[in-house]
């Protein structure tokens, strides 16, 4: 190799070796003289959580859910994903009892095959978007409008759209963050006790000559649910059932009793599945 | 011929000639009518009548609740049948009076003319055009009279009145013009006079130029001018129509009146002069009903309050299954899924589209062509706008002047990809509308 | 009451007779002159060049799209345009696996890695092309003069104008390209026969004319905006002038009209604003020239339209045109 150009290669390290010793000093300088002094417990609080900034606690990412917590603005529990709250309290210094699992519930069982469409939509795959236009596809002014903004708002990927054009909850994965409960522009979507497994499957309020024309799995309120209830778990108001998960023993007659199968036990199915 | 226009806009094919040359018919007297008390933006109007009474053609049955309402009046004479909800172009149900039809068309007997303008201080026109129920029949609604009270200080150099008739296949104002000049040229001078405007100016686009010569000969001796448009859309769009005609540019979320400046319909003059010649208050309409999927499109004269299935049946009714059902013009009437709608005082079209004209169209992604942004007459940018409003960056989306469309669809209509970036952009604006009532 | 559903979708309900699928194809038909002109002055073996380009383009955006179970956009026709953008920018001598190489390189890496159509921040043709060059250079400047195309050059010789000794004249000449000859101190080839494109260089960019036609006609029919082509152009006319070179000269040879056209006009990897445009182009312009005069290439049209993508976003934003009615910022 020519003695020319091995100066150029030497002087090209030495260069960069200069630059480099140069930018670190000025970042290790900057960390020293710019760092913020924050409480400790922020870091391991945050260190806790779940890490996925799905903002479902309505604070912006894990990290400001663990401010909020220390600053003693937002509960210990704050977090809906979390199962175990025991670790930020005990950082916090708190006790929190049991808390109960929670996953979403779309309470709407009128899909493409059960719920009559009055027009078709043609648009942006939005169901806000779509309840905006003429009031939606759906005949059922109540029920699920099938186009999927919740599926897409869900952070963990525990919902998908069924082939009847409702939104499916993988249990496994759901977390309760509440991110479809907001997307959803009908309300139709609950956090609803895990270990509760018969639901009414329907927010329609209108009486039953109007729900049967739309729906076939609609409620009704024929009150037939409310009336052989044992333990008194189920009312009904403005034509709608509704169960009393904290009440509900899951006997599951008002399962049986319900003449438009909107009443629907997952105990069952998953009898009927195994 | 050098043609006044505004910058940018599109060319769709105006298919105009389905009804531009039919004389506008008389639609038989309907059975009943149903008039929403919202037929207007503003606040409803408020019921003076009750479930089983008697009225009168041109009956006064709501009245006007606060300065952005007006009053209704029956378009027809018979029975109120019903004061219930009935559903509305918006999807929902809208309460509406209905009245059933005793088949004599009785007038009322209150009517009052004033053919004279002279005896009319501008106060008095402007609470006659609140008397005759007056909106903008252009498709908006808008309470006529609210626009002829500006701020202090402020004057007014032109009444505009917009014939443009930019919309494809809609062809009533252009019949309006042919056959109403004078009902036409009576209420612009009384806006003219109502606002202290000093002149008048009609714009017409070229492509109607038996309109323009019958209006020029109307208003010989006037001083109103009649001004030929070049054919684009959205000519008649307010902002556009002011500066094609004036070359004035209304600021960013300022009114016309900002350039001194009062925009109607000629569709609205024509009804205020209807109402001072025989007293009869905004009881009719001239509408088209156009498009592949009618068996004879017209331009018919109906009750406001007709059902649109009763105006289709008389046109002979649908061709075929129809596709779709737009009230209005194609490219800003909302689309519709069922018949017992009313056609209202800003109903200017029923077009009827058939199945081949509505396949689904593929949106693809965007493919950054720029057309959007070389169509979109208020220089946004609809393509980053979409984009925005797709991924819920609200905040980047007013940066970026969501809030100053005017929802003309061009960019939707020279989409390549076929995006639906005008749906889009509204959905923003809903959002952010919202969140300033919440915050 | 309605016998059967209708469609309720958001206005306007009428839409513009062309689609995104459509003006690809047109595209490709503005393609075609300099396509025949390739096989025209370099032979039947450039067929297969073109033809291998566009297979392995279409065939990796089918295996890719079905892999990550998007919907299938071969029809769509921009994977022909990106196969046979990329074919016409390489030699006629290349071995007919380079083509295909660089093709499912420029699908992959240039587009589909990115989200595949509209979301690929580079050319992907020319993202092909750069990688083609940085792996194989020595085919990718392998050159040769189309049969016959070398007279003007013994001309020269014999008058003893530009070179020295009148033997070597044809040798020097028939491995390089005219901007190499140039980079030489070798001038002189007749303007014409760079117009009509019967000199050594890459299948498509040698004939001015066949891109001159496949360009205006992208022009005439709208498909393009004449702010990138013509600013691009302008630009490196007048820095040519103003660095004593031969603007006409510059303007012939090599990629240039090829780029301003076909490469720099690309929808999805350009600015879409008006004076986005401009800037874009005027700095392709000044790239170019400088990459010319004084870069490792003699050709720069590549790697300035390639820098200047990465501008894109940014011009975008900067020239935001000013709203209808937008009164000064007060605040």
């Amino acid at each position: 190799m020519e003695a020319g150009s091995l100066r150029i290669i030497l002087n090209a390290i030495a260069v960069l070796f200069v630059l480099g010793l140069a930018f670190g000093i000025g970042l290790a300088v900057a960390a020293r003289k710019l760092t913020v002094k924050g409480d400790p417990r922020i870091d391991e609080i945050e260190g806790l959580l779940p890490g996925a900034n799905c903002g479902g606690c309505g604070y912006p990412g894990c990290r400001g859910m663990a401010e909020a917590i220390v600053a003693g603005t937002g509960p210990v529990t704050g977090c809906p994903v979390l199962k175990d709250y025991s670790p930020i309290a005990k950082v916090m210094g708190v006790e929190t009892g049991a808390v109960e699992r929670k996953i979403a519930k779309v309470r709407c069982a009128g899909g493409l095959q059960e719920a009559r469409q009055r027009f078709i939509y043609f648009g942006v795959e939005d169901c806000q978007a779509a309840q905006n236009l003429g009031g939606g596809p759906k005949a059922c002014t109540y029920g699920c409008l099938g186009l999927g903004s919740c599926v897409k708002a869900c952070p963990f990927g525990a919902m998908t759209l069924s082939a009847n054009g409702l939104p499916v909850v993988d249990e496994t994965k759901c977390t309760a963050c509440g991110m479809c409960v907001k997307a959803c522009p009908r309300q139709l979507i609950t956090l609803w006790p895990a270990a509760k497994k018969v639901t009414v499957l329907c927010m329609n309020q209108e009486k039953g000559a109007a729900v049967r024309p739309v729906c076939k799995v609609g409620c009704i309120g024929c009150r037939l649910c409310a009336k052989n209830c044992p333990s008194n778990a189920i009312t009904v108001e403005h034509n709608l059932a509704r169960i009393d998960p904290q009440l509900c023993t899951e006997c599951e007659i008002c399962v049986e009793k319900c003449p438009m199968k909107t009443i629907k036990s997952e105990k069952k199915q998953e009898r009927a599945a195994g | 011929m050098g043609l006044v226009t505004f910058k940018k806009g599109i060319h769709p094919p105006t298919n105009k000639g389905l009804t531009a040359s039919l004389p506008v018919e008389e639609l038989p007297l309907p059975s009943q009518v149903v008039l929403p008390l919202g037929q207007h933006i503003g606040a409803p109007a408020e019921p003076l009548v009750e479930v089983g009474a008697e009225v009168t053609t041109g009956q006064k049955i709501a009245e006007a609740k606060g300065m952005v309402s007006v009053p209704l009046h029956a378009s027809i004479s018979g029975k109120i049948v019903a004061i219930e909800p009935r559903p509305h172009v918006c999807g929902s149900m809208v309460p509406a009076i209905v009245i059933e039809s005793d088949g004599a068309d009785r007038l009322t007997p209150e009517l009052t003319t004033h053919p004279n303008l002279d005896e009319l201080s501008a106060e008095e026109i402007k609470a006659l055009m609140k008397e005759a129920g007056l909106v903008g029949m252009g498709g908006a609604a808008f309470p006529t009279h609210v626009k002829y009270h500006p701020p202090v200080g402020k004057k007014v150099d032109y009444i505009l009145l917009n014939g443009a008739e930019c919309e494809p296949y809609l062809t009533c104002d252009h019949r309006l013009m042919l056959e109403e000049a004078d009902d036409l040229l009576l209420g612009l001078q009384a806006l003219m006079k109502a606002a202290g405007a000093p002149r008048g100016v009609i714009g017409i686009e070229a492509n109607k130029p038996d309109a323009i010569v019958a209006l020029k000969k109307a208003a010989a001796g006037l001083p109103v001018s009649i001004l030929p448009l070049k054919v684009k859309y959205p000519q008649g769009e307010e902002k556009m129509l002011i500066y094609a005609a004036t070359r004035r540019v209304v600021p960013v979320g300022a009114l016309p009146i900002e350039v001194g400046v009062i925009v109607n319909n000629v569709a609205t003059a024509a009804a205020f002069g209807r109402y001072l010649r025989t007293g009869l208050p905004l009881v009719s309409r001239i509408i088209t009903v156009t498009g592949k999927g009618v068996k004879n499109p017209r331009n018919l004269l109906v009750r406001i309050g007709t059902l649109v299935e009763e105006v289709i049946s008389y046109c002979g009714g649908f061709t075929q299954a129809p596709g779709r059902i737009i009230l209005g013009g194609p490219m800003t009437g909302p689309a519709v899924y069922r018949l017992d709608l009313p056609v209202m005082k800003g109903t200017s079209g029923i077009l009827v589209q058939t199945r081949a004209e509505v396949e689904k169209p593929p949106v693809l992604p965007c493919i950054r062509c720029g057309r959007c942004i070389t169509a979109c007459p208020y220089n946004l940018l609809p393509n980053f706008l979409g984009d925005y409003a797709e991924h819920d960056k609200l905040e980047d989306a007013e940066k970026y002047g969501v809030m100053d469309c005017r929802e003309c669809g061009s960019c939707s209509y020279v989409c390549p990809s076929r995006r639906p970036l005008l749906q889009m952009i509204k959905n923003a604006k809903e959002k952010i509308r919202a969140a300033q009532k919440k915050g | 009451m309605l016998e059967t559903e209708v469609v309720v979708s958001p206005s306007p309900h009428i839409r513009a007779g062309y689609n995104a699928e459509g003006i690809m194809w047109v595209v490709v038909l503005a393609l075609v002159p300099a396509s025949v002109a390739a096989v025209y002055y370099f032979g039947w073996p450039t067929l297969t060049i073109i033809l291998a380009s566009i297979a392995a383009a279409v065939l990796t955006e089918a295996v890719v799209v079905t892999i990550m179970k998007r919907p299938l956009t071969i029809y769509d026709g921009s994977a022909v345009v990106t196969g046979l953008l990329l074919a016409l920018t390489l030699p006629p001598t290349v071995p007919v696996w380079i083509p295909v190489a660089g093709s499912i390189f420029a699908i992959i890496f240039g587009k589909q890695i990115y989200g595949g159509l509209g979301y690929n921040p580079f050319n992907p043709a020319l993202i092909g092309r750069a990688f083609l060059l940085a792996s194989w250079p020595t085919f990718m400047v392998n050159w040769v003069w189309p049969e016959g195309a070398l007279g003007w050059a013994k001309a020269e010789a014999l008058a003893g104008a530009t070179m020295e000794a009148a033997g070597t004249a044809a040798d020097a000449v028939a491995g390089a390209t005219a901007l190499g000859l140039w980079r030489q101190g070798i001038t002189g080839i007749p303007y014409l026969q760079l117009y009509f494109g019967n000199i050594a260089g890459s299948l498509g960019e040698t004939s001015a004319l066949a891109i001159l036609l496949g360009g205006l006609f992208l022009l005439i029919v709208k498909i393009i905006d004449w702010r990138i082509p013509f600013t691009y152009l302008g630009t490196v006319l007048l820095l040519a002038f103003l660095m004593g070179e031969d603007p006409l000269f510059h303007l012939l040879a090599g990629g240039l009209l090829f780029g301003a056209f076909f490469m720099a006009t690309d929808y999805v990897t350009t600015p879409v604003t008006p004076w986005g445009r401009v800037f874009f182009g005027f700095g392709c312009g000044l790239l170019t020239m400088l990459i010319r005069k004084f870069g490792g290439f003699p050709e720069g049209v590549c790697y300035s339209i390639l820098l200047m993508n990465i501008t894109t976003p940014l011009l975008d934003r900067w020239t935001a045109p000013k709203r209808f009615g937008e009164v000064k910022a007060n605040g």
